[in-house]
């Protein structure tokens, strides 16, 4: 410190401007270093499945499998879809009106990954424990999903996503 | 001070050059340690070993490990069935970790019972909350590598925790899978952590024991040391009842590796993972079993995962939360009963976070949750205003010799050096 404290001199604005440039310097480097971890080009190379639904009859619930995770594809029943229409938005903790869900209102498509830790809910088999909503059941911490997929009771934050999907046929769904 | 006379001349010839057996001599041989500390201070040396016998381990295992989703699962049986003593090196490894969890709450326990926490030691107890950050992140990675159900599972779930943040909690949670579930960039990557981490851990235990070297230990009276006639050399006192300690831990360490291997594990985790279909009850390893009973506790998602972290995070300003000048337990009627209710809690916690978050578990784990952070923010705070203290005795030697009986000024502050 040669010179006095009083104000800036030029030696304070050479430390300032070369500190600055080695933390600009040092953020360019880190970025490929931390983007490296992001999907790489052939993961993002498997983003679509198609699925022919004919197959599915009325009540049967099929799984799929989408970027590695599982896809519900459930045929609902006339009941179920009725079930899933005459809810209350009020009473849901994220509402969303069921035909926003589907384009066909007869099939749901849907993540099934619970949007609360992301285990599997349980539901497609008959044999499940449906929840108290007639629709999935998420054993991990104990979240319910209706016959729209939406949560109804416990920790999960939303409903079950719904994955972008398009008829490309009468009867083929592609994912993605 | 000049550093000792070694006789063997290679040796003296090196240590003028670079005294690192100076360094030695001062720090494990005459370093000078108070003479009551009973067994509870075996624990931290203890857990140095075990930290050893699991770089030794796991360095050797990863000569047969394959990480890949497709052969990570087979080459663990592999390990298991056909590698020369295949078998004993894995189970070593997997039961000490679990080994490794209990010697080190053990020694986190004697420091909240005895106010190791407090000045002068609190950066040495701050590391050690770093040290014990770093061994769950190692421990939970490890879990993933076998690539069994619970591996799978144990990983989305705690991936996930970043997905409560906001804003940018799914980005987060895509970039540590480097896909859109977990899969085998994920395995790869916590293969990578699971061998750099535990040498992180040898790094920040470095500056654990550098820190306890400027004031030495702390003792079950809580007082400083005063004087020569407090304190024994290192060695060979203390090298002999942690050489004695260690064989008392190796019997049992050895009796559950080779008569009760998979005891503490869980049977989902020899079940090949399969990302379609989640085990009924996903449970965590039994040493994060109390933070899991937290977060399920609270019904939200963020509040939940944060009271999690919350957890830990209070540890490391404990040496602020109780400011009572009294160190040990021993002289803290009050606070003493509570030590042990504290205890008490965390063995709830934990038995709670394996059963099933339904019905009478949710209402006691919340109860749990809530005593734990009343113990920790509401209680040891009021205690350092409200508690009197029995006093203390003038010094280490004094109760030790029973040279007279303890005469004692009323409790005095601890003295600061
Ligand atoms: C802080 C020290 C460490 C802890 C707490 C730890 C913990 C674990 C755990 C819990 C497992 C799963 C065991 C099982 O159920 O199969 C594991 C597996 C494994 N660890 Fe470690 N580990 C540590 C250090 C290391 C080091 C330093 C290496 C390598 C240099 C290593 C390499 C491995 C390998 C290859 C596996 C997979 C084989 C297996 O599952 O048995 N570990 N570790
Ligand atoms: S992951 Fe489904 S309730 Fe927690």
């Amino acid at each position: 410190m040669a010179e006095s404290h009083a104000g800036a001199n030029r030696r304070d604005f050479i430390q300032v401007a070369s500190t600055t440039m080695g933390v600009v310097g040092a953020a360019c480097v880190a970025w490929p270093l931390i983007d490296q971890m992001n999907p790489a080009a052939d993961t993002l190379a498997l983003l679509t499945t198609e699925f022919d639904i004919s197959g599915v009859e009325e009540g049967m619930s099929v799984t799929i499998v989408w970027r590695g995770k599982p896809v519900f594809v459930r045929h609902r029943t006339e009941k179920e879809v009725e079930e899933a229409r005459s809810v209350d938005l009020d009473d849901l903790p994220d509402p969303e009106v069921d035909a926003d869900r589907t384009t066909n209102p007869k099939f749901l498509v849907m993540v099934g990954v619970c949007t609360h830790l992301g285990c599997v809910p349980l539901g497609q088999k008959a044999t499940d424990p449906k929840g108290e909503w007639g629709g999935w059941f998420c054993p991990c911490h104990g979240s319910h999903y209706d016959t729209s997929g939406r949560i109804r009771k416990g920790p999960a934050p939303s409903n079950l996503s719904v994955p972008p999907h398009e008829y490309i046929s009468d009867t083929v769904i592609r994912i993605g | 001070m000049s550093g000792p006379n070694f006789p063997n001349p290679i040796v003296r010839w090196i240590d003028h050059r670079l005294p690192i057996f100076t360094l030695m001599h001062h720090e494990m041989h005459e370093y000078p340690t108070p003479k009551n500390l009973n067994y509870w201070w075996n624990f931290g040396s203890l857990a140095g070993i075990v930290l050893v016998i699991m770089l030794v381990t796991g360095i050797v295992l990863s000569m047969h490990y394959t990480a890949h989703v497709d052969y990570a699962f087979q080459s663990v049986e592999r390990i298991m069935r056909d590698v020369n003593y295949g078998w004993m090196i894995r189970y070593i490894h997997a039961n000490g970790a679990s080994f490794f969890f209990i010697v080190v709450y053990i020694h986190i326990f004697r420091g909240l019972y005895f106010g190791s926490y407090k000045a002068p030691r609190e950066l040495l107890w701050i590391l050690g909350v770093v040290i014990l950050l770093l061994m769950m992140a190692t421990a939970f990675m490890g879990y993933v590598l076998p690539w069994g159900q619970m591996s799978f599972w144990g990983a989305t779930v705690i991936t996930n925790l970043f997905s409560a943040i906001p804003g940018i909690g799914d980005w987060i949670v895509t970039l540590l899978w480097g896909g859109f579930s977990v899969d085998n960039p994920t395995l790869n990557r916590f293969y990578s952590l699971h061998y750099l981490l535990p040498f992180a851990i040898v790094g920040v235990v470095v500056l654990h024991i550098w820190a306890l070297h400027r004031f030495g230990s702390n003792n079950p009276l809580g007082i400083d040391v005063r004087g020569k006639q407090d304190s024994i050399p290192f060695h060979p006192y203390y090298t002999i009842k942690d050489m004695f300690g260690l064989g008392v831990f190796l019997i049992i360490f050895s009796a559950v590796v080779f008569f009760m291997p998979n005891a503490m594990g869980h049977p989902d985790n020899y079940i090949p993972a399969n990302p379609m279909v989640t085990p009924a009850n996903i449970v965590p390893e039994w040493y994060f079993l109390p933070f899991y009973a937290i977060l399920r506790a609270i019904p939200d998602k963020l509040l939940g995962v944060i009271a999690m972290f919350a957890a830990i995070g209070v540890l490391f300003i404990l040496p602020w939360l109780d400011r009572s000048p009294v160190r040990s337990g021993t002289f803290r009627p009050i606070f003493k009963v509570f030590f042990w209710m504290l205890l008490a809690d965390c063995v709830l916690l934990t038995y709670l976070g394996a059963k099933p978050p339904e019905g009478v578990y949710v209402i006691l784990a919340r109860i749990g949750t809530f005593y734990y952070f009343f113990h920790f923010l509401i209680l040891l705070p009021a205690l350092s205003i409200f508690e009197t203290p029995k006093p203390l005795p003038r010094s280490i030697s004094q109760p030790v010799l029973g040279s007279g009986a303890a005469a004692a000024a009323a409790a005095m502050p601890k003295e600061n050096s």
